[in-house]
């Protein structure tokens, strides 16, 4: 049997391997470079195939689509929150009909392509044109643009159902029963304790819900809307010019980063009396 | 052995004939709707249906493992140490979650198509290029999937503690088995509900392949609304299907969750 008798004496550590060129950096190296040829083929390609034609013909239409698109976002974001309102506490209510209506409306609405929801909508309602004559409607189901925004906002109603009820969930019961023992009524409760907080557990899945509806947006112009990408591909069937596409990805993407980072800022302002 | 060959082919046919859940022996077509539009056959849309079912299904299990794949190595990445590669791995993501998932369709479409074209141009050929739609749309897909999948892992991989890469270690293990005995195995277990919602999103996004004109569920049901004029019926029907097959998958994702929770430790 063999113990030990002395402690070894405490041992510098061994010298950092001094490694000036990684695996990693070398492949990392690689794909920025590839990154920097594309866009340099993209500059390039822009460039070389300049055409004042095109721009002058072609330009204010990529604004007003970007116009479109705005407004048939804001308006389904905006009428989309309206309508899951009603859905989210029908979702959270004891009732087992409302639960039941609320929570088929969400699973249909999220587990079907927004394509095939804005489809159903205006060539599926689209052809029953006399009945919807005779109720006075047909102006409304004539028009793409009119489709596009009621199926974006039954499409968005039914995630921001599912954000608001997560978030109201969010708040612990303490929340409710303190305000109880203050006395408050349920809507004082609702309004001044409930919601700021379940607003701020929201915030950041309502950023990632515009960004979503933004992306979405763009199968609207399949049933001829002239939104950026209607516009986009109105251009592109004429001229049979790529450049279309990339410069409809340009204005997608500073979008979508822009509305990135005003959110992030946005949230850090709102959220600042939680840092710790 | 020719013969061989022909009698496999006939049997996989009759397999799948049989286990046809449309339009099969015990499908729902031919069993409720042998004389509708929907019947299996010359009469009906059914079997052109049942066709656009399998290609969604087909062009989705193989968007599957090439994005995992894909998103895997750029989760790995976007964690690693060295900044430039975090830096690539990052327009990546930024570019392809920014994107509309119609607009990379198109990109990586009409991309591919003059790409391939200039560069037999190069060498000599003049040529016209229609690529394949179901090969651009699985590029396409896979892309956008493995940019939202690299966040999931990515955040997947942070819930994993150092620990765990320590004893690795401290077993002797290099890092490649490390990574495929330790941690891949809970990263999959801490993932997967991510990645569940991922593959519902990526169904959806199937539906989009119908605009470059390859026959799935949307186009077919699309081509019978317009030849029938029953346009109600037939997109109401699109619907259900996808609605179908999104319930099947949440019920097969929770056999696969359960499965892969069924050694974990019970608090």
């Amino acid at each position: 049997m063999s113990f030990v008798e002395r402690m070894i004496p405490p041992r510098p550590a061994p010298a950092a391997k001094v490694q000036s060129i990684s695996a990693a950096r070398i492949a990392g190296i690689l794909m920025l470079i590839v990154w920097a040829l594309l866009a340099a083929g993209l500059v390039y390609m822009m460039i070389s195939n300049w055409n004042t034609d095109k721009f002058v013909r072609y330009g204010p239409r990529y604004l007003s689509g970007l116009w479109v698109t705005a407004s048939l976002v804001s308006l389904s974001i905006v009428f989309g929150a309206a309508l899951s309102l009603p859905i989210a506490f029908a979702r959270m209510s004891g009732n087992r009909v409302a639960n039941g209506l609320a929570y088929a409306y969400v699973y249909i609405f999220r587990g079907t392509p927004l394509l095939a929801q804005l489809y159903l909508i205006y060539y599926g309602l689209g052809s029953f044109r006399p009945q919807l004559e005779a109720v006075g409607l047909w102006w409304f189901f004539r028009e793409a643009w009119y489709c596009g925004l009621l199926s974006m906002t039954l499409n968005t109603a039914a995630y921001q159902a599912e954000i608001l009820r997560g978030a109201i969930q969010s708040v612990p019961k303490g929340q409710h029963e303190g305000a109880q023992s203050l006395g408050l009524p349920p809507m004082v409760t609702f309004r001044k304790i409930i919601l700021p907080q379940a607003l701020i557990v929201a915030l950041r899945p309502y950023g990632n819900e515009i960004i979503l509806m933004i992306k979405g947006s763009a199968v609207v112009a399949v049933v001829t809307v002239l939104d950026l990408m209607g516009q986009t591909r109105y251009a592109f069937s004429r001229t049979f010019d790529y450049q279309a596409y990339l410069w409809a990805a340009i204005f997608y993407l500073s979008i979508v980063e822009v509305l990135r980072h005003v959110w992030a800022a946005i949230e850090a302002r709102l959220t600042r009396h939680l840092k710790r | 052995m020719s013969g061989l060959f022909s009698a496999l082919g006939s049997f996989w046919a009759w397999i799948t004939y049989a286990l046809d859940p449309l339009c099969g022996p015990v499908g729902l077509f031919s069993l409720f709707g042998s004389s509708s539009l929907v019947a299996c056959g010359d009469t009906g849309w059914g079997d052109e249906i049942a066709l656009g079912v399998k290609v969604t299904l087909t062009l989705a299990l193989s968007t599957l493992p090439l994005g995992l794949l894909i998103g895997f190595f750029v989760a790995l990445a976007m964690q690693s140490k060295d900044r430039t590669l975090r830096l690539a791995a990052g327009i990546y993501t930024t570019i392809f979650r920014g994107l509309p998932e119609l607009l990379t369709l198109f990109i990586v479409y009409y991309g591919a198509q003059i790409l391939i074209q200039s560069g037999l141009a190069a060498i000599g050929f003049e040529e016209r290029i229609e690529i394949n739609a179901f090969f651009a749309g699985m590029l396409a897909l896979s892309v956008v999937f493995s940019s939202y999948c690299s966040e999931v892992l990515l955040s997947a991989f942070k819930a994993i503690p150092n620990g765990q890469y320590e004893a690795g270690d401290a077993l002797g293990l290099h890092r490649g088995r490390t990574m495929l005995l330790i941690i891949v195995p809970q990263l999959v277990r801490i993932a997967l509900p991510g990645l569940g919602n991922l593959w519902m999103n990526l169904l959806k996004d199937t539906a989009l392949v119908s605009i470059i004109g390859l026959s799935d569920i949307l186009r077919q049901t699309g081509v019978a609304a317009k030849v029938s004029k029953e346009a109600f019926f037939f997109y109401l029907l699109a619907c259900i299907l996808f609605l179908v097959l999104a319930v099947v998958s949440s019920g097969g994702l929770r056999l696969i969750e359960r499965w892969a929770r069924r050694s974990e430790v019970r608090r």
